[in-house]
């Protein structure tokens, strides 16, 4: 902990933002090329992301038609084999790679927008309106997410990713929310908070520029947890059987493996891979997570 | 102290209520008839037979009364102990099938819980100590909490269960045991718990495990630490009051968690064959058994809900500061 010397603190920024902001951003950029956590992280994802984009364009056909010879192990022909049906795992692992991107990011992304309002909103005010908060967050959070998805999609009859991804986001916002609003009741109780608020800002001004700078890190970290935990939601409900209807996704793929006995069959290459996939997404989207975070952040960088 | 206890059991209570109303809702207000749906899987094609099962569904969810009187008769129903007739084991009430598996789920779940949280905290706190470690035995954190539960419930089934053959990988106990009160079925009890148990508890310890590390180096940062250490105090004393701060949100993140983990559970359930409430949802999905997919919500629900008040009791006798925020010192 001896960086006094180098970095500049988030809160004396303020005085000249031109210079002062370049300078930060160039910094970032340097503590960021230099971490081995950040670098490895994003490159894993990235792969998955590029082979999601690209990796479907090079498969002529359906991922779910019977195109092989049936049972087979990985080959040259069939790189991770093929289903008892005959189905080419590779081209249903690419495609499954690219819904469970979007279903991250689209989950994801619901549930930090509304995480986070309500999370800071609760905190920062207190009083009747965190109450308020607090009690819908609470009606939520123990509606156990899964278990909800399971009851609410088994009525649904069209099931499409962007339906699923909607109730993911809509029932897994609230751990951001707490988590986001715990931070924020420490900070709201700060001398620089009561300053500002002293001083006459407005809340929303105060939370923007007081609260959430100090906690950046605690947000990117939130998103990406979010952003993980919808495509592990997602892999969950797949694998119940309630996946978009004739889709394909990594967790279907499991479901499908699981159901036709691919572990007593030994047949290896049908489970592993899908696993694997996300295992590898959502590990690495934490690594890189922590790299971010030891990026932002200056104190962390010589632990 | 008590009227805080009190308020909330009262927030409890609302949620609880309005737990109700959503499953209430949920197969009345969703896109679709649920009765045309189930009698669509069902596949018949006699119209006189589809008009019968309709008028039976009908009643059956008390479709033909008005709204308000429906959502009556359901609390009714509930508070009977009611939570109808399971249409896959016919004549079998909801409530009786759920209490049989609830033991499985629940001797699942506490020791998996428990005993990654208390590892994990460790586990972390240690990992945070130095540079090396850090970067050695946590990545194993972040792969082990990024890996789905059936994922890693499936390679263990796959290795130890089928391949090496150590443990059985699917069942409760063994077909050709009856429940009984014995060595033996105890022995063999144990032996098909350990899989499913190892499986959750490796997934939930990485979790844990990030959380205080995350936790530590952020109060590690906060000011008294600074403090201690311009005073010139040892490593080993600061350490020691960052884990006692960093505890309280691992104890918030044990009841935020809890929905995560039972979904967990739940999954590796179903890959273990296991007789809890995750094999019970999956078989009510199979045969569109309505009934019991709700009243195990409804149970879930419950649970998590009672589980979220102890956590919550917990915290306040852990930490002074909510106490003096709950008791009017706020603002």
């Amino acid at each position: 902990m001896t960086s006094v010397a180098g970095a500049p603190g988030t809160a004396d920024s303020a005085g000249s933002p031109e210079p002062v902001g370049e300078r930060r951003f160039s910094e970032t950029l340097h503590f960021a090329r230099r971490n081995p956590k950040l670098l490895i992280g994003l490159g894993i994802v990235l792969t998955f992301l590029l082979l999601g984009i690209i990796g479907p364009l090079f498969i002529g056909h359906d991922p779910n038609e019977y195109v092989g010879p049936q049972t087979q192990p990985p080959s040259g022909e069939y790189w991770f084999g093929t289903t008892t049906f005959g189905q080419d795992i590779w081209a249903q692992f690419v495609y499954g790679l690219r819904s469970t991107f979007l279903i991250g990011v689209f989950g994801g992304g619901v549930a930090f927008v509304i995480g986070t309002a309500v999370g800071f909103v609760a905190g920062y005010k207190g009083g009747i309106i965190d109450e308020i908060l607090n009690m819908i967050t609470n009606v939520v959070l123990v509606l156990p997410a899964m278990v909800v998805l399971i009851v609410a999609i088994a009525y649904l009859e069209a099931r499409g990713l962007f339906v699923q991804g909607l109730f993911i986001g809509l029932t897994s916002w609230p751990w951001a929310a707490r988590a986001v609003r715990s931070q924020a009741l420490s900070l709201a109780t700060r001398d620089y908070v009561d300053l500002a608020r002293l001083s006459g800002r407005r809340t929303w001004k105060i939370i923007t520029t007081e609260i959430a700078p100090n906690m950046s890190s605690y947000l990117v970290m939130s998103f990406i947890l979010l952003f993980g935990g919808a495509i592990l939601i997602a892999a969950g409900l797949d694998f119940i059987g309630l996946g978009p209807a004739g889709g394909v996704s990594l967790g279907l793929m499991l479901q499908s493996a699981s159901q036709w006995s691919a572990l007593q069959l030994s047949m290896w290459w049908w489970f592993i891979p899908p696993g694997l996939g996300i295992t590898a997404i959502v590990g690495s989207l934490y690594i890189l997570n922590v790299g971010l975070d030891e990026v932002f952040n200056p104190k962390l960088r010589e632990l | 102290m008590w009227r805080y206890i009190g308020r909330k059991l009262f927030v409890y209570l609302l949620t609880f209520i309005v737990a109700v109303t959503i499953n209430w809702m949920i197969p009345r207000f969703m896109p679709g008839d649920p009765v045309q749906s189930m009698l669509s899987r069902a596949q018949v094609s006699d119209p006189e037979a589809l008009e019968a099962m309709t008028s039976y569904y009908e009643n059956l969810f008390g479709l033909n009364a008005p709204l308000y009187e429906q959502y009556l008769n359901f609390w009714a129903g509930l508070l009977r102990g009611d939570l109808g007739i399971s249409v896959m084991r016919y004549p079998e009430p909801v409530t009786d099938i759920i209490l049989g598996a609830v033991p499985y789920t629940l001797a699942l779940l506490l020791p998996a819980i428990l005993l990654s949280w208390v590892v994990g905290n460790r586990f972390g706190a240690f990992a945070a100590r130095s540079k090396i470690l850090d970067n050695t035995v946590l990545p194993v954190g972040y792969i082990l909490t990024a890996t789905p539960y059936m994922w890693l419930a499936l390679l263990l089934a796959w290795s130890l269960g089928i391949v090496a053959g150590i443990f059985p990988a699917s069942g409760g106990y063994s077909f050709s045991l009856r429940p009984e009160f014995s060595w033996l079925f105890i022995s063999d009890l144990i032996s098909h718990w350990f899989l499913p148990f190892l499986s959750m508890f490796l997934v939930a310890l990485g979790g844990w495990a990030i959380g205080m590390r995350n936790m530590i180096i952020y109060e590690l940062e906060a000011d008294y630490a600074n403090y201690l250490q311009a005073l010139g105090a040892p490593r080993k004393l600061i350490r020691r009051y960052a884990f006692r701060n960093a505890m309280l949100p691992q104890i918030t993140g044990l009841a935020v968690q809890l929905g995560t983990i039972i979904a967990g559970s739940l999954l590796t359930e179903i890959v273990f064959n296991y007789p809890g409430l995750g094999s019970l949802i999956l078989d009510s999905l199979n045969n569109r058994d309505f009934f019991l997919l709700q009243g195990v919500f409804l149970f879930v629900v419950v649970g998590v809900l009672i589980a979220n008040f102890i956590i919550d009791i917990v915290y306040v006798l852990i930490d002074p500061r909510t106490r003096v925020q709950m008791t009017g010192g706020s603002s």
